[in-house]
């Protein structure tokens, strides 16, 4: 596998030749399954002290053969990069199903089967060298803003809270083989914040580089993230370090991003990533967009030369993957002035 | 990418990009970044105060008030030997993060102690400033922080000091920036534009040799830094450079302005700067200005003593008192900003007229030199720096000048005929409705958006609907704003709002004026209508949400939110009011007021039966008047007279209350105004439990009044006005009175006369004034029949304070107010008085008063009678009343509607 590794190319180079295209949901395709309590459990945790049902993370570790099928749809569908199942696996997301002390495993496994699946693919695609992406999600807590509306100066986590947490995440992910790390739906940028402080401490310590993708997250019309900022405010707030993209996820569906992905085209030099939601939700909490609805706003992206990475959130399928990788196979990306 | 546009690229300057909510970018284009620095406990004592007493509420509101006066940063400081700087860093910060209109900005975190500087970063989202390391402990502890200030994402400020310590000349100054530029670009790998330099801004003229130097050196080597140490920035505390002239403003004044000036020019782009002790370069006295440059740039080397010398003349001159005119030697542009800011009309048609002679057409100095004048006015309102007088001035000022170019534009028209009229922002229809006479709120928010370059379609007061209707479709109007006074006025404007809906309008509607809100607004006339509907009260608002309404990139987003926004604001509101409980009419009246009516005085009027007086001097109202009002009408707040010495609108204040003395004893000398009055004092007795009934001239009248229905706690009556007066089967014979003054007559004429020359400042003042006149004169006469008509209070010698207080006995209750909000009432005053027919009042079919300075109402004598606010009644009561009334009860129910109770 080390000459598998050595011979791929550099993600930055890659950036400069095509858009690269990252998976659709974990979420959507796992729910396809329709895993019991009992599944949820497996063998290992099945005297586990609280119920684990929805705790999708913990699918790495007792159904690993599903996660690494998901994957695998995904790089058939023509994804470059796929993100490990990982978004809730740190100790403060992690206490709702008291599994704190599993985030090492959790990290390590899910990183370790999205590699293998990718270096799978590689292996039988040289030209196309597959990536895996550590996703780092927000945790459940935010630091900049308090849960108790009587309460204003209250918060429900410190910076450094979440910095140990992250950092915890960060090694696992690294060690389970991610090739690169992307902190995400970031509603609260102070979160973001602790987490890339976490990964420089790691990348120090280590002597090493990672390249590092940062996506927010714009909740609603207002334009700003849950924690009040505009996009530009948000882009310049996690700019402090060289990052590979900067982008936006989630909340909004492809059309609704154009404006704010606009910002960030204009306003960075970083690689701009997009994985917007299927849509906006429909009245039963679905997303309803169809792979070639979705393709087609994606197309209005490349058009505006506004993104250098695409892919889907929530409610985005193997096919809506399918749908965007051919919207933007032979798209030149957007120019990027490093 | 090709390797030219990289290396083009790499040449680009940097700027340093700091956030809050909001980006702040320094880019070429930005002069001067100022930060607030009263949230400094070292620099600001009550601020000190506040946090030594944990009053971290008002703390936030000094934090509130910098952004509001323009602050583009925060500079927050906990360094204090009596605080724990550290949790007060933390606990402030968290507080302000929560505050979106302070946290919009930026935060510098300033410390000599890193552990609060790192706990401060620890806390904010945004990119901060750090302020400050410096290379005083060596080298390795400021890579140390340095290292840590790039993780968190912050900027930081450098201070020139190193282990020798602090740089006091210009090599030292060069030496320290360069080392420690080299060491964090270098070493740190830091950026560079988040690096600003404090070059340390030391005293000029303390008398000693060595500081002669002192500012040269800096602004010298601040062209250095910038020169050589790409991208970076620099910064300093302004104030320190005149310390040695504490207690003599002006000068201090000056020597800020003049070491800005050549500092800002030598690259200094951002500070800490008092703005109330900043002058304008331009505005220093030629004299003055001359001495000061000779102490910064250290000119001559008498330049100290000169100075000290010089600035004894300068002690106590204060600077508004001297009439300046230095500034008409300035260019043309700064002429007519001038004139605009400082609404100084004195000079804008000559300086009009060459702007005129100077542009190709007429209407470029409207849109050019006019309008450049007038962004400055708008910036500066907009900002909090200028307040609303000042801006009606600089519209009459504005106002002479386009009527002096409007021939010239006519002119070239005919020439032209292709040319179109100029661009506005937008065209906006205002009205007050039908019904309704009551316009200075109206003609005020007419006069700032004007000023903010809306067309504004005014069509006056008592304005039918259709009227208003068609007069939109006419002008193709962008907004329509409707005002009113009089509770009847709502009705009108639920009755536009369905009208519109129904003629399928889609423009924004604004409603405004004394007895409207938010919650009638949300509840009553935004369901009506599909598109924005906006209660705005105050002219500064009117100018945000009327160019939120009408900004295309804005619009749609800001009209959806406004919708949602009164949509769950009415949600709040009805389910809020559910929770209260009324009585039955039936329980209210079983828990009504009680006078003991065996014990009570009555004393019997000295004359009886209706007067008039017509000869009345305007004068002897002048010590009545309730100033208060009059500056509230005008957005100031505050309590007369010490609104007068206000740190903040004091001085706008006191400038508007000269205006208004001077106009008043123009009033007066010119007799500009005719006062009127009429009132009558009859036999009465409360007959049921809710009528009164009185005699004149043979024949029955009859007061109806209403009763409290809320239930409220045990022991608390539930009061009807009938509850003052005796009832007749107590066998006591009671007394009632009402009346009605005005000192409107000849007011609209004088107005318009104004407004005719252009000049809405004193069209709106002499209102304002006749309005205030008019309560003055209810006032003064009530007091007259107190203690002579009536004479039930003989002995009473109050000062005017205490009438404004209501400290006398008896009450002056007046129809359309809390105590009776009905209007009806005053049908049966005029019928009663015949007010029309004596002084030519008259009634609107809304019930208001013509003209509109003018005030009605009864008079109770009982020395338990009090004022209340009759609140909600329930439809029993309407029924009943309706009863009573002998009208019917569709009719009264539209009287009374804003009084009845949803529930």
């Amino acid at each position: 596998m080390g000459d598998l590794f050595a011979m791929k190319k550099n993600i930055q180079d890659l950036l400069q030749e095509r858009i690269l295209v990252l998976d659709g949901a974990m979420g959507t395709m796992l729910q396809r399954y329709k895993f019991t309590e009992e599944d949820f459990r497996g063998e290992r945790f099945k005297d586990w002290k609280s119920p684990v049902q929805g705790n999708n993370d913990l699918l790495s570790l007792t159904q690993p053969e599903a996660i690494a099928e998901v994957h695998r749809k995904y790089f058939a569908a023509g994804a470059d990069i796929v993100e490990t199942n990982t978004f809730s696996s740190t100790t403060i997301a992690m206490s709702d199903y008291d599994m704190e002390e599993l985030v090492y495993d959790l990290n390590y496994e899910s990183a370790r089967i999205a590699k293998m699946v990718a270096d799978e693919f590689t292996e039988k695609e040289p030209h196309k060298p597959r990536y895996v992406v550590g996703s780092i999600g927000p945790t459940n807590k935010t630091a900049s803003m308090s849960p108790d509306v009587n309460d204003p100066g209250y918060r429900a986590v410190s910076f450094d809270e979440l910095r140990i947490a992250y950092k915890q995440q960060v090694e696992a992910l690294l060690d389970g083989g991610s090739d690169m790390l992307m902190v995400e739906t970031i509603f609260d940028t102070l979160n973001a914040k602790a987490a890339l402080f976490a990964i420089e401490e790691v990348k120090e310590e280590r002597n090493i580089e990672v390249p590092i993708m940062v996506s927010g997250t714009i909740t609603d019309a207002s334009g700003r993230t849950l924690s009040g900022q505009t996009a530009e405010a948000f882009l310049i707030s996690v700019s402090h370090i060289p990052i590979l993209s900067v982008g936006f996820n989630c909340a909004l569906g492809a059309n609704q991003l154009v404006p704010h992905l606009e910002v960030l085209s204009a306003k960075t030099n970083f690689a701009v990533s997009a994985h917007p939601n299927a849509g906006l939700p429909n009245a039963f909490g679905e997303y309803d967009e169809t792979p070639e609805q979705m393709a087609a706003q994606i197309k209005e992206y490349v058009e505006k030369s506004l993104v250098n990475i695409v892919g889907g959130c929530c409610g985005t399928t193997p096919e809506h993957i399918t749908a965007i990788a051919d919207v933007v196979k032979d798209i030149k990306p957007r120019s990027l002035n490093v | 990418m090709n390797n030219e546009q990289q290396t083009t690229k790499s040449k680009e300057r940097k700027f340093l990009k700091l956030s809050g909510l909001e980006p702040l970018v320094l880019s070429e284009n930005t002069n001067f970044i100022n930060v607030g620095e009263r949230t400094n406990v070292a620099g600001s004592k009550k601020f000190l105060r506040l946090i030594k007493e944990e009053n971290f509420e008002e703390a936030l509101s000094v934090a509130r008030e910098q952004v509001d006066g323009g602050a583009q940063i925060i500079d927050i400081n906990m360094d204090d030997g009596l605080i724990d700087g550290k949790e007060a860093m933390v606990k402030f910060l968290n507080l302000v993060i929560a505050e979106p209109d302070i946290a919009r900005v930026p935060i510098m975190i300033d410390s000599s102690k890193w552990d609060i500087i790192e706990a401060g970063l620890q806390v904010v989202q945004g990119k901060c400033v750090v302020n400050s390391i410096s290379l005083k402990e060596g080298k390795e502890q400021f890579i140390n922080q340095a290292k840590l200030i790039k993780r968190y994402g912050a900027a930081v400020i450098v201070m020139a000091f190193d282990e020798v310590g602090q740089a006091d000349n210009y090599e030292r100054r060069l030496e320290i920036a360069k080392r420690s530029y080299d060491v964090l670009v270098n070493e740190v790998n830091f950026a560079p534009e988040d690096i600003i330099f404090d070059l340390n801004i030391f005293p000029v003229a303390t008398g000693m040799d060595e500081h002669k130097l002192n500012a040269i050196d800096f602004i010298e080597a601040t062209r250095w830094v910038r020169n050589n140490l790409p991208h970076c920035s620099v910064s300093g505390g302004v104030s320190n450079v005149s310390f040695s002239f504490r207690g003599n403003n002006p000068v201090r004044e000056a020597m800020h302005s003049v070491f800005l000036y050549h500092a800002i020019q030598a690259g200094m782009n951002m500070g800490i700067v008092n703005p109330s002790l900043l002058g304008v370069y331009d505005d220093i006295p030629k004299d003055l200005l001359e001495r000061v440059e000779d102490v910064v740039l250290n000119r001559r080397d008498d330049a100290t003593e000169r100075l000290l010398d010089f600035a004894e003349t300068v002690v106590g001159t204060a600077k508004e008192s001297k009439v300046d005119l230095s500034w008409r030697e300035e260019p043309l542009q700064n002429r007519i900003t001038r004139a605009l800011v400082k609404g100084i009309d004195k000079y804008i048609v000559e300086d009009v007229e060459e702007a005129r002679k100077n542009a190709e057409k007429p209407i470029e100095v409207i849109e050019g030199n006019l309008m450049t004048g007038m962004n400055v006015v708008g910036d500066l309102f907009g900002s909090g720096k200028m307040f609303l007088p000042q801006v009606v001035k600089s519209a009459r000022v504005m106002k002479k000048a386009v009527a002096y170019l409007l021939p010239y534009i006519e002119e070239e028209k005919l020439k032209n005929p292709q040319v179109g009229d100029s661009d506005n922002n937008g065209k906006i229809l205002m009205a007050t409705v039908k019904g309704d006479v009551h316009d200075i709120g109206k003609n005020i928010v007419s006069v700032v958006l004007a000023c903010n370059n809306y067309e504004i379609v005014d069509l006056g007061v008592m304005v039918p609907p259709e009227k208003i209707i068609n007069a939109a479709i006419e002008h193709n109007v962008d907004i329509i704003g409707l005002s009113g006074l009089i509770t009847p006025s709502l009705d009108e404007m639920v009755f536009l709002a369905k009208e519109m809906e129904r003629q399928n309008f889609n423009v924004p509607l604004l409603i405004g004026g004394a007895t409207t809100s938010k919650a009638h607004t949300a509840v009553k006339i935004d369901t009506q209508y599909s598109n924005a509907v906006v209660h705005v009260n105050d002219a500064s608002r009117a100018v945000t949400v009327v160019g939120d309404l009408l900004q295309k990139e804005t619009s749609l987003d800001y009209k959806k939110n406004i919708k949602l926004d009164y949509e769950s604001f009415r949600d709040k509101f009805l389910s809020r009011t559910k929770k209260k409980e009324y009585k039955t009419i039936e329980e209210a009246r079983k828990n009504k007021f009680q006078i003991n009516w065996e014990a009570s005085k009555i004393v019997k009027p000295n004359k009886m039966g209706v007067q008039v007086i017509e000869d009345v001097s305007l004068k002897k109202l002048e010590p009545y008047i309730d100033w208060s009002p009059f500056f509230r009408g005008w957005e100031l707040h505050g309590k007369f007279p010490d609104i007068l010495t206000d740190e903040v609108v004091g001085k706008q204040a006191k400038e508007l209350f000269d205006d208004a003395q001077q106009m008043l004893q123009k009033i007066f000398k010119e007799k500009l105004f005719t006062a009127k009055a009429i009132f009558g004092l009859f036999p009465a007795n409360a007959v049921t439990d809710d009528d009164i009934a009185l005699h004149h001239n043979g024949k029955e009248y009859f007061f109806r009044t209403l009763r409290q229905q809320l239930r409220r706690r045990e022991g608390v009556a539930d009061y009807a006005l009938a509850d003052f007066i005796a009832p007749k089967d107590t066998g006591k014979q009671d007394y009632i009175g009402c009346f009605c003054v005005s000192t409107g007559f000849g007011v609209d004429e004088i107005a318009d006369a104004y407004k005719a020359d252009l000049d809405d400042y004193n069209s709106i003042l002499i209102k304002a004034l006749a309005d205030r006149l008019a309560e003055a004169y209810a006032e003064y006469l009530h007091k007259e029949v107190r203690i002579n008509h009536w004479g039930y209070a003989a002995n009473e010698s109050l000062e005017n304070e205490d009438l404004i207080n209501e400290t006398y006995k008896g009450i002056r209750p007046a129809p359309g107010y809390p105590a009776c909000p009905d209007h009806l009432e005053k049908l049966t005053i005029w019928e009663l008085l015949q007010v029309e027919e004596k002084i030519g009042v008259k009634l609107t079919e809304s019930l208001a008063m013509w003209p509109a300075s003018s005030v009605s109402g009864y008079y109770f004598a009982n020395e338990e009678a009090r004022y209340f606010g009759l609140g909600k009644i329930k439809e029993d009561q309407v029924a009943d009343f309706a009863n009573r009334k002998g009208m019917p009860l569709e009719e009264a129910t539209k009287w009374l509607a804003t009084n009845i109770s949803d529930e």
